[in-house]
């Protein structure tokens, strides 16, 4: 029972490997943050699939904050970081 | 093992191929619109087979409530921040594939 949590999540790790590649090749900033965005969405999976597998209840907790802090970093990076790079703010 | 606990994890395994498409999807499509799209839809159906299936098995109603609420976080962070990715491209030109 546990077992296929656990496997599952494996799964969804796999997935976050391959996003990997776009992270590594990426062409522009946006896509590299694009796969961070992925890895948000896949470590909330995870958590919520290990605390059903390891009976760990906290670990909902931390996927909670995990997914709050992907959505603030890519909120700051499209305001702030993206803005920076290429010069002239647009409102 | 109940009806319920054996539906959930058909719903945690029909969870897995949405995210290994959107995973397949960043890495293959063309431009930033298009993987975009493969990244904050695929996901979030992932994300949401899994948690209706978690949902099932869960013990008690409040840890239910707590995944549901994870559930509409993504979601609205993750849509929100695909259109804020989206309108920023668009205003700097970046134009969109076309064959």
């Amino acid at each position: 029972m546990s077992y296929l949590h656990i496997s599952c999540a494996f799964i969804i790790l796999c997935a976050i490997a391959a996003g990997m590649i776009r992270i590594l090749n990426g062409p522009t900033a946006a896509d590299r943050m694009m796969a961070a965005q992925l890895f948000g969405t896949c470590g909330v999976a995870i958590l919520l699939l290990l605390a059903k597998g390891l009976g760990t209840i906290v670990l909902l907790d931390i996927a909670l904050v995990f997914a709050l802090l992907a959505a603030l970093a890519s909120i700051t990076f499209v305001r702030r970081a993206w803005h920076e790079q290429t010069g002239a703010p647009k409102k | 093992m109940t009806p319920l606990d054996t539906f959930g994890i058909l719903c945690i395994t029909m969870g897995l191929p949405f995210f290994l498409t959107g995973t397949i999807g960043l890495l293959r499509f063309p431009d930033i619109y298009t993987r975009l799209h493969a990244l904050t839809k695929a996901d979030n159906v992932g994300l949401g087979l899994i948690i209706l299936g978690l949902s099932l098995q869960a013990d008690n109603l409040f840890t239910v409530a707590k995944l549901i609420l994870i559930w509409l976080l993504v979601l609205i962070a993750s849509s929100a921040s695909c259109h804020l990715v989206a309108r920023s491209a668009m205003q700097k030109n970046i134009h969109p594939w076309t064959k």
